[in-house]
This record gives structure tokens, sequence and C-alpha cells, in this order.
């Protein structure tokens, strides 16, 4: 059978494998970000410590960050202490992927005593000890235990001080080192998969896949990046912040080799944990990029490789340690429209107008609302978003999730498992900016607390004084808001408290519309008055 | 054996089959009538009586599966509706789940909500989640949307309030008051159709059966009319998604149970004839024209889920649909048929499907209009189907037109010949199917190894032997008659009914006397469906579904007869254990286990055949000719026997390389593949000789 045939269905396969990888790990998840928002990553790498081929999953802040991740445990352990039946792990946030929360798990596979390459795969867990996970931290030391790269499993033993370890300093301990044993199970799986096929087709090494791979995808990837002229392009956005406006600034470079960001400008670090490590930033930029010029391409380091970043220590796009991380997603989330806005002037026909961006998930501490009652303190999660920016050619989409792949929960099934009631998650009617396309548009959304509790909260709600811009001519969509429906204003950032009695009202934020407002078909216009998304 | 006649309406065609008493069949395939799908049906069954001899009032049992109900979904082709949910839960099915089924695409389209939103009315209501009234029901604004309601003309009204499935009583009172004011109109209430949590899943049942109902309800009784009229008075029986009987009234009220029945009749053909052989272990493959459906069946029975998607918009992908919470038989299904077209992408990558070329214009060998190169094109480029003796009537393929196209679809952008490009083509949609075999395996907790393959449909036995060898499976079934499976399946489905309610319990505070209670009302419930069809002994089975406290995904753990004690927790802490530990490999110990989900399926009693004894190579074949044809193994081509499965006496064997002909398709052997025929006609293929 032809060579070229045989890598075909080689390199189907890896991404299959990769793809079951990755399903298995969803379900058997304990961390509610892994199951609702696809929290976690899969991926293949040669020997070298290149990727092959990654599952796609939810996080676009994966992309980078895992790629990244296994050069580090090479240099780290040291080439010369990879062994057959070794298993390893780490959390670290600058050599993982961004914060103490996603633990990444590789494991070396060998094929006739030879090292070949690795299986890795990283998943959100439900705790690592420090404060919890919010945004109050001062230090990356108070969010959590922090795992050096190191053997988990030696030649075939389990490192049991290190076990032990982490069952001494995380909460639900249990569903944490299950979360760990899932992740190295599910590299065995891949790797026996892989040991299978090599087999099956008679080769020693995946060395002539990978480099069919990174011909293949390079050539598609420099292909995809002549459609943008080459120059210089600037954007800069703000955005609420922590306890302060931010200005995300982003000079990006086009070139014959590929495209750099540059976040020179951007507003200094924060002193809470809103601060993203250059990698995460750079996942967020390349999804930015290939979703617009390259949507085909899959993950792999050839496709990577051309889209480089910098920035000067010291700014929020780039925490160095010990400064706090632990919720970088939400300016994370940011960068994906700051820098298709700067690529706009180039593809302005591709770029949609800026959205919601961050989610507003709502993370409380439902407690007893009278300290007499001795009522369990239970944790509630939801993930809600607003709307994302009107396309070129296309209306946004409303209440869904851009650039992040999460997904909502139940209300049925969140009333289920905490002392919550969800009394209203409904459209946001005027909310998604007017343009020839309108943006999509927000929600609402009322919770209180019942069965005698309270909520605590740390709100991290953004576009509230800062609005997602409109593009060729369209206006804003309309910014956030949160209060009491006593009509008390809530901060959309901080700890905050939800007495017994009173309702939440989230009004979530639009995305903004695309070109003249004057130019909308007429039919459209109709329908939206029609169907009451407009009044 | 009564006289019994199977009816499976498809997109194309119609396939009928009678069965006779002495358990014979005569079976006849027509085109399907879209505009009123009985009169297919009728001249069909003239026919077939005709053929049998028979007078259609000797026939004692008329069983129909029909696609209807999806395509009216598909095509948006159902009943005025309007959507009424609880004060502030308008958008549910518009909003769906917040995200984008495909994260690379800027201009993804979502599908649009199947009630739009100036159809979609509120009514100030509320219960939590243990059912209690938290805001009461407002009779005074539910009246004024039953006069918008009436006055705005709608034809059917859908209804689902927030945790309706705990305490239906504000749903029903509601259904009342539309009654009331107009008494023939179609309402469906989301606590009968679709009694499950999550609020999206169940507001888009519900929505979708009241949607297809006045459609469905005025087939079915023209139907049955109709067939009265030509003398058939003897019950007619529909077959609903989960694979069993119901009545036609029940059939008439659940409509949206009717989705899949087809594909759900294929699944029970193949655990027959896994009985038949005594199979334990099964995976059924089925393949026609546009897509293939993958299934297990583990002990003769196939396995159900609790929901499913229609309708899926893009390229069948997970999300891109419409779900659908009512029990379904299992099965993965991907764009991958005969039809399916071939084409390169950016990376140099041969991809195939989901477009299929369809039966207009067809594969480019049909030389009617098509260009693009199909699956069907490549098996005739590499000598797995001949010309002249093509499965369809009156067309005669055309390897010159085959060879063209793809060359001009695939090989010249890979610098290929038409005889690699068509390699290429083959082993690409094989891996596809094989890896969604795998998938679906890993996905419901299964390894492989050691299963049986089934293969039937048009296009199954040209893929099969290279599946199992890509899988790793020893033994392969090709049964007879596997162009009307899905019919013939039909007739070997018990009366069943699976009732499904949510009720959220866990083991740290195990509400024992909750469960028993609604463990005897689903089964009250569930018999009573049954007994509309049959005065059978019936079986009961009962499964729950249950996670750790923090997971999102439940498995499904089976329970015994009894009931539940004080101590059940404990019990059932080991029976989930022992399941965890299947699915997934390895159990995490001291954690609260939650019970989601509870049914109760009630089937008739049906007889399993006495396995059949395998037969073993008794004499060679006689090939009529041979033809060179491509070994993938081998890597080459290699001389292939034709030889004419009609007339082969029980114990003839086939080694290949070998194609085994047949009226409706062709089975490939590989160098290294044996067939000998069996007992019923079945096809036993194993591996013999040089081996992958």
């Amino acid at each position: 059978m032809s060579r070229e045939v045989d890598l075909q269905i080689m390199w189907n396969r890896v991404i299959s494998i990769l793809e079951e990888q990755a399903m298995t790990l969803v379900r058997t998840a304990f961390s509610t970000s892994v199951r609702e928002a696809g929290d976690l990553s899969a991926g293949v790498f040669d020997r070298d410590g290149r990727m092959v081929a990654q599952a796609v999953t939810g996080t676009p802040g994966h992309v980078n960050t895992m790629a990244a991740a296994v050069g580090h445990f090479i240099n780290d352990i040291g080439p010369e202490r990879i062994c057959a039946g070794d298993v390893y792990i780490t959390n670290d946030p600058w050599k993982g992927t961004g914060h103490l929360h996603d633990i990444t798990v590789a494991t070396p596979v060998f094929q006739n005593d030879v090292h070949i390459g690795f299986f890795a795969s990283t998943a959100h867990v439900v705790d690592v000890g420090g404060r919890g996970y919010g945004p109050d931290a001062r230090e990356v030391y108070e969010e959590g235990i922090r795992i050096p790269i190191m053997k988990w499993v030696d030649r075939g033993r389990l490192n049991d001080d290190l076990v032990t370890i982490i069952k001494m300093n995380v909460r639900e301990s249990d569903q944490v080192v299950g979360d760990i044993h899932g992740l190295a199970a599910s590299n065995e799986t891949g790797r026996r998969r892989l040991v299978e096929m090599l087999t099956e087709f008679d080769m020693d090494d995946i060395d002539e896949l990978a480099e069919f791979v990174f011909e293949r995808t390079g050539r598609a990837t420099m292909a995809a990046l002549e459609s943008v002229p080459k120059g210089v392009y600037r954007n800069t956005m703000t955005v609420d912040g922590y306890n302060s406006p931010v200005t995300l600034a982003v000079e990006l470079t086009v070139t014959d080799e590929g495209m750099h960001a540059d976040f020179t400008g951007t507003s200094a670090i924060s002193p809470f944990g809103v601060n993203v490590p250059i990698t995460y930033a750079q996942a967020y930029f390349t999804y930015g990029m290939l979703v617009a010029l390259a949507p085909e391409l899959p993950n792999n380091f050839a496709s990577l490789a051309p889209f480089t970043v910098s920035a000067p220590t010291g700014v929020i796009l780039n925490a160095q340690h010990p400064d706090p991380v632990s919720v970088r997603h939400v300016m994370g989330h940011f960068v994906t429209d700051l820098c298709l806005g700067a690529i706009a002037e180039a593809i302005p026909q591709t770029v949609p107008a800026e959205g919601a961006g961050a989610l507003w998930n709502f993370q409380a501490s439902a407690r007893s609302a009278n300290p007499g009652d001795e009522l369990p303190p239970i944790e509630l999660l939801m993930f809600n978003s607003g709307g994302t920016g009107a396309r070129p050619e296309l209306d946004g989409l409303t209440a869904t999730a851009f650039p992040s792949g999460v997904r909502t929960m139940s209300a049925e099934a969140t009333e289920q498992v905490g002392p919550i009631i969800i009394w209203r998650k409904e459209i946001r009617e005027n909310s998604g900016g007017a343009g020839r396309q309108r943006g999509g548009m927000g929600q609402v959304i009322e919770i209180s607390p019942t069965d005698g509790y309270l909520f605590e909260f740390s709100a991290m709600f953004d576009r509230i004084d800062n609005a997602a811009r409109g593009r060729a001519g369209g206006e804003d969509g309309a910014s956030g808001k949160v209060y009491l429906d006593d009509g008390t204003p809530f901060s959309g950032m901080g700890k905050q408290t939800v007495p017994a009695d009173r309702r939440l009202i989230l009004e979530l934020p639009g995305g903004g519309g695309f070109g003249d407002p004057a130019e909308r078909d007429p039919e459209q216009i109709e329908n939206d008055k029609t169907q009451g998304y407009v009044s | 054996m009564p006289i019994r006649i199977g009816a499976d309406v498809g997109g194309t065609f119609t396939d009928l089959v009678l069965e006779q008493n002495d358990g014979s069949f005569v079976s006849t395939k027509v085109l399907t009538t879209h505009a009123g799908p009985e009169q297919g049906i009728l001249a069909g069954v003239q026919m077939l009586a005709e053929e049998a001899g028979v007078s259609l009032s000797q026939v004692e049992q008329f069983i129909h599966g029909t696609t209807l109900a999806t395509n009216a979904l598909i095509e948006r082709r159902g009943a005025r509706t309007a959507l009424v949910t609880t004060d502030g839960f308008r958008d549910v099915i518009e909003t769906r789940t917040e995200s984008r089924f495909e994260q690379y695409d800027l201009n993804i389209v979502l599908p649009t909500p199947l009630i739009e939103r100036k159809d979609r009315y509120v009514i100030s209501e509320r219960l939590n989640a243990r059912g209690e009234v938290l805001v009461p029901f407002d009779e005074v604004g539910a009246q004024a949307v039953v006069d918008r309601i009436v006055a705005a003309e709608y034809e059917a009204v859908a209804v689902g309030f927030i945790h309706s499935y705990v305490n239906p009583v504000h749903e029903r009172r509601f259904r009342e008051m539309l009654l009331a004011a107009q008494p023939d109109l179609s309402v469906s209430i989301s606590s009968e159709v679709s009694p499950q949590m999550r609020e999206f899943e169940r507001f888009n049942t519900v929505a979708a059966n009241a949607y297809v109902q006045p459609l469905m309800a005025s087939y079915l009784f023209r139907l049955e009319e109709e067939l009265k009229r030509l003398g058939a008075t003897c019950p007619l029986y529909l077959i609903h998604s989960g694979g069993g009987l119901i009545s036609v009234e029940t059939a008439a009220a659940f409509p949206v149970r009717l989705v899949e029945s087809g594909p759900a009749g294929g699944a029970i053909f193949a655990a027959d004839l896994a009985a038949k052989h005594g199979k334990e272990r099964v995976l059924s493959y089925d393949m026609g024209g546009t897509t293939a459906k993958i299934a297990i069946i583990e002990k003769y029975t196939p396995e159900t889920a609790k929901t499913f998607e229609v309708a899926r918009t893009t390229r069948f992908k997970k999300g891109s649909g419409m779900p659908i919470s009512i029990p379904v038989i299992e099965m993965i299904e991907i764009g991958a048929g005969g039809g399916s077209i071939a084409s390169v992408d950016s990376l140099g990558q041969i991809r195939i499907g989901p477009h299929s070329a369809g039966s207009e214009p067809g594969p480019a060998a049909y030389d009617r209009g098509g260009l693009d190169p199909t699956v069907t094109d490549a098996n005739l480029q590499l000598g797995r189907l001949d010309p002249s003796t093509f499965g369809a009537k009156d067309i005669t393929l055309s390897p010159e037109s085959a060879a063209t196209a793809i060359v001009a679809g695939v090989g010249d952008a890979l610098e290929m010949d038409a005889e690699t490009a068509a390699i290429g083509i083959a082993e690409v949609v094989d891996e596809n199917m094989t890896n969604a075999a795998r998938v679906h395996a890993v996905e419901n907790g299964k390894d492989l190894a050691g299963f049986t393959m089934i293969a039937f449909g048009g296009g199954a036995p040209l893929h099969a032997t290279r599946l199992m060898d890509k899988l790793g499976l020893d033994e392969l079934l090709v049964p007879p008659g596997a162009g009307v499976g899905s019919a013939i399946g039909f007739l070997r489905a018990p009366f069943a009914y699976e009732a499904v309610r949510s009720f959220y319990t866990n083991t740290d505070a195990f509400d024992h006397e909750g469960a028993n209670r609604m463990l005897t009302e689903l089964e009250a419930e569930a018999s009573q469906f049954v007994r509309e069809g049959t005065d059978a002994k019936l079986t009961v089975e009962r499964q729950v579904s249950m996670r750790y406290k923090g997971q999102g995904w439940e498995i499904p753990v089976r329970l015994g007869g009894g009931t539940f004690d004080a101590f059940a927790a404990d019990s059932l802490s080991t029976v989930f254990t022992k399941a965890y530990e299947e699915f997934f490999g390895r159990a995490i110990t001291d954690l609260t286990i939650e019970a989601v989900s509870w049914s109760v399926r009630v089937a008739s009693v049906q007889t399993k055949p006495d396995a059949l004894a395998t037969v073993e190579a008794a004499s060679p074949a006689t090939p009529l000719t041979t033809r060179p044809i491509y070994d993938p193994i081998v890597g080459g081509r290699v001389d292939a026997a034709i030889v004419e499965r009609d007339g082969l006496p029980v114990g003839a064997s086939i080694q290949g390389p070998a194609i085994i002909i047949e009226s409706q398709t062709s089975t490939v052997l590989g160098s290294h593949h044996h067939a000998v025929v069996q007992h019923d006609g079945t096809l036993r293929i194993t591996i013999e000789g040089a081996s992958a």
C-alpha cells in the first residue's frame, strides 16, 4: 500500500486515540470545569517534546501551554533519567498551563526498549489547597501546593511520599488523587494503543509520522498566513479589571516566517490573582489567529510554531513567579478579541466585533444565614455567557461562550445539588449592539439563596464599565449590570454577600454590532421586533 | 407461527416483509411515497400477500416503523406549535447549552429552536427541586395565555414547567384549561412525554412531540383505516426508538418515541441473529448509502440510552442537533456510506463525507451526472464491485467514470493514480468506521476483544472484513436478507416500554421509601402500555443511573428485584463500585454516590431460539469466475474467486480472496478470510491462513 495512505491513516488514528483519552477524562473528572467546560487536554509528542497531535477540547487555553509543557519535563527530569514505566507530574503555572489548578501528567513511550515519545494530559482539579479557587491571593504561595516537575511513578513504582504530601495539602483529597490517577491511566491507554499501531504498521518509532504531520501542517499554516498582508498591526482594549481598569495592548508583526504578538503597553501586574503567565496569553493569541485564518488545521508543533509572543516583565499578560495567577482566564480570554481586533485591519471580512469575552461565572459559598443553624457549607458554580460579537455576514451568538468552549449547566440540576433558586435565565432584550449584523444578546439571570442559606461570593464580572465595541460602524453591545432586587447596586469585582431574602440580578453584556445599522436587512429588523429581541 | 407483516418506511425505500406460517419470508422494496406514506405500504402489502398466496385477513399482526416523525423534525414540517413555560425560562430552547459545538469556526450557525420566540409563552408558577410550590399557579395569567393561544389558532401546544418531573400538578392543570377552551387542541406535557431532569432536553422533547403529533396521529389512524379497508383487520403496532412495540394509540400520543425506529429495527435484527448463533458479545454494523451505524449488543440485548440527538445540522457533530430525552437503542452514526463523497482538504488529507451523492445523482459510476468520487466508485475501481451485477436495479456501473472522478477529486491533488487514490479512499472510510466503533466501545466502557461482528445493510458486507481486521476481531456473520434487516427486526421485537424518571437521592441519606414508591409507579406505567398489546408473561428490568458526587456523568447500574430497605445504601454502593470498575478500570473509595434517574423496562417474554450449532466447512463452493481485486493485507491485486451466494448449500466453504455476490450486496473476503455457510444461510467468516 502507498506510504502516503499509511501515514494518513496513522495520523487519523492518533487523533482518534487522543479523543478517546479526552472523553474518558471528561466522564470521570470531579471538577465542574472539566466536565462542563472541557477544561482538559491530551496530546502525543515525539521524543524531543514536539507535539504531534492534540485532542480538540473546550479549552483554547491549553493549546500552546500543553505543547510547551513536555519540553520542560524533558529538561527537568533529564533525558538520561527517562525510563520505561515512568510517569511525570507538575502543576507549575509557568511550566504547565498557567495556574496551580491544572495538573499535567506525562508518560514516556518506549518501543523495543527505545524511548520514542510521550503522552501528556492535563485536567483542572477540584482543589489545590491554599485559599481555594479565587483571585484573592497576593502571591502564588497562597494559591495552593506547587508540585515541581517530578516522578509520580518511577519505573513502575508509585511515589507514595508525593501522594501523601498532596493528600495532606488539598481539600477533597480523594477526588484530587483520583483525578491524577485518571490522567496517568489515560496516558497509559494512549501509550498502549500507540504501540499497537506501530506494531501493526511495522514501525520502530513515530519520527516518520511526526515529520509527515509537521511537513503537511507547516505548509498549510504558511499558506493560510499568506492571506494576511505583511506588516504591523496594533490594537488596544480597555476592560474593567479587578479593582482598576486594565488596558491590554498588542502589536502584531506579520512576516514571511509567521506572526509575532508583543504586549508592550499593557497595564501593570495586578495585586490580585488575575495575572497571566505569558504561555497562556500566547494560547489565546494563537487560538484567535487559527480560528480566523486556518480553522481546518490541527494543533501541533508545526501549526503553533509560527505564532510567537513577547511582553515586558511586570505587565499583566506576563506574570512572573511569585505573582498570583489563579484566575488567569479572565484577562486571558480577552486576548483573543484584542488580537483579532488588531488583525481586523488586514482581514476585515473575517473578524467579528468584540464580544462579552470573559465568562460570568457565579462561584459562591452558601453559608447558614443564621449562625445558630448548623447547616453544612455548600459550594456552587454556574457558568454563564454573554453575547458574542456580530460577524461580517452573520449576527452574533446570543448567550454563547467565546473564546472559551464552556457549556452552561441545567438550572434544574444546579437546584438539585445546592440551596439556590434560579428564578430567571432569559435572553436580555436590546443588549446586542446594533449594526448591519446585530451583536449577540446577553442574558438576564436572577438567583437567590434558599433553605436558610445566604451566599458569599467573589464577583469576577467584567465589561460593566467597558462595553464590547462594535466594528465597521456597528454599535457597542450593552454593558453588564449587577444589583440586588431591592435596587442595591453590586460591584462587579470582589467579595460580597447576598442575604437570605434577596435576589441577585445579573444582566450579562451583549456583543458589539458589525457594519452600519442603517444597512440592516429590513426583514431582519422586522424579525427582531416580532421575536422581541429588539423593542 | 402466525402470519405477520413488518413495514419499514425509510427516506428512499419502504421495505416490507411477510413472515409465513412456516417461518419463511417474502419481502419487497417499494419507493417511499412521501405525500402519503401509507400508499406505498398498501401497494407493497398487496404485492406481498399475492406473492405469498395469503389473504390479508389471515395476517395476525402488522408491525410498522417509520422515519416520518424524524423527517418532519429535520425538514421542519410540523404543526403550528406554541410552547408554554415557567416565567423566567422562555428562552431555554434557544440559548441551549450556551456553547459552540465547533470550536474552530467563527461563522458557526447554531440550530434554530423548533419553536420561535414569538410562539413561546410564560406563566407565573414555580416548584422547587423537591416539587414543593414556591409560586402558586397563576390561574388568571394562565387563562390569558389560553385565550391568546386559542385566538392565534395554534394546532398544538407543548407545556414544560420547571421541576415538573417531580410534580406534574401545574402542567396538568394548564392542560385542563387548554382543553376546556378548545377540546380538539393537541396538547403535550413534559411530565408525561419525558419526566427527566434537565430543562433544555425536556422542553425540546415535549416541543418535538407536540410539533409532530397532529401529523403523526392523522397518518397512523389513516393507515389503520386503510389497512382495514383492504381486509387486514389485525392489530397495528408501532416499533419505538427503544426497540419495543406499542399500540397505535400510544404512538399517536407520544410520536416522539417513533424517532429512530428504523435503526432500532436493525439492532433487533442483529440481536436476534446473535441469539440464533449463540454470540453473547456482538458489534452490529449497518452501512447504507449515506451513513454507517454501529451498536454494541451483549447477551442478545441492545443497550439503551436515555437521550440522543436528532436533526444534526453539521457533519453529524455532537451538539449540532436537537436533544430528545426518551429511551433509545444506543448506537453511533457517522457519515460513511456508499454514496459518501471523498475530497482532499488543505492538509492534503483524504476526507470522506458527510456529504453523500445519494441516489440522485449518485456515485460517478452511475453516469447520472455525479462527478464527485464516492466510496462506491473506489470499491468499483478496486474490483470489489462488478459493473454489471450491482445491487440497484437498472444500473450498470461505469469503471471509466469512476476512475475519472477518483483522479479528478482525489488523485490529482495527491499525485496519485486512480488505483492508489481509490485505496486511499477505501482505507480512510474503513479507518473512520473503525475509529467510530472504538470510540463507541470506550464510551460504553467496553473492550471489543472477542466480539463477533454482524454486518448488514447494502454497504456493510463490502467493508466488514477490513473492519474486522482493523478491530482485531476473529468472527464475522453476514446474514441473509440483510437488505431488509430492519423490517425483519420489527417482527422480532417484544412488546416493551421503558418508563424513565429523574429522582435524586444519595448514599448519605438514601430515600429508600421514595425510591420504592417511584419504581412501583414506573413499573405500573410501563406495564400499562405493554398490556395494550399482549397478555403474555412479562419481564421487568430496573436500572438506576449513578455517579460519584462531584461528577457530571452517570453510568447505568442494573438493579435486582425486591424493594429497598433502610440498609439499601450499602448494597447499592457495592453494585455501583463494581459497575464503575468495569466501566473505567478503577473505582474510588469513600465517596458519596448519587442516584439521578431511574428506569423500568417491562417487556413480553420471548422464547430465545436454541442456538444453532456452528457448521464447519464441508465442501468448497465452485466459483463462477475470478477477478483481480485489491487486498490491503497483501498490498496489491490478487485473483479473487467470484461466488454466487444464492443456492450455496449449508457447509459450503469459500477461501479468500473471494467475492460472494447476491442481489443486494457483495461480501468481500481478503486472502486470509474464510467463509462457511451456516444452517440459516448466514455466512460465518473467520481468519484462516495468512493473518493481519
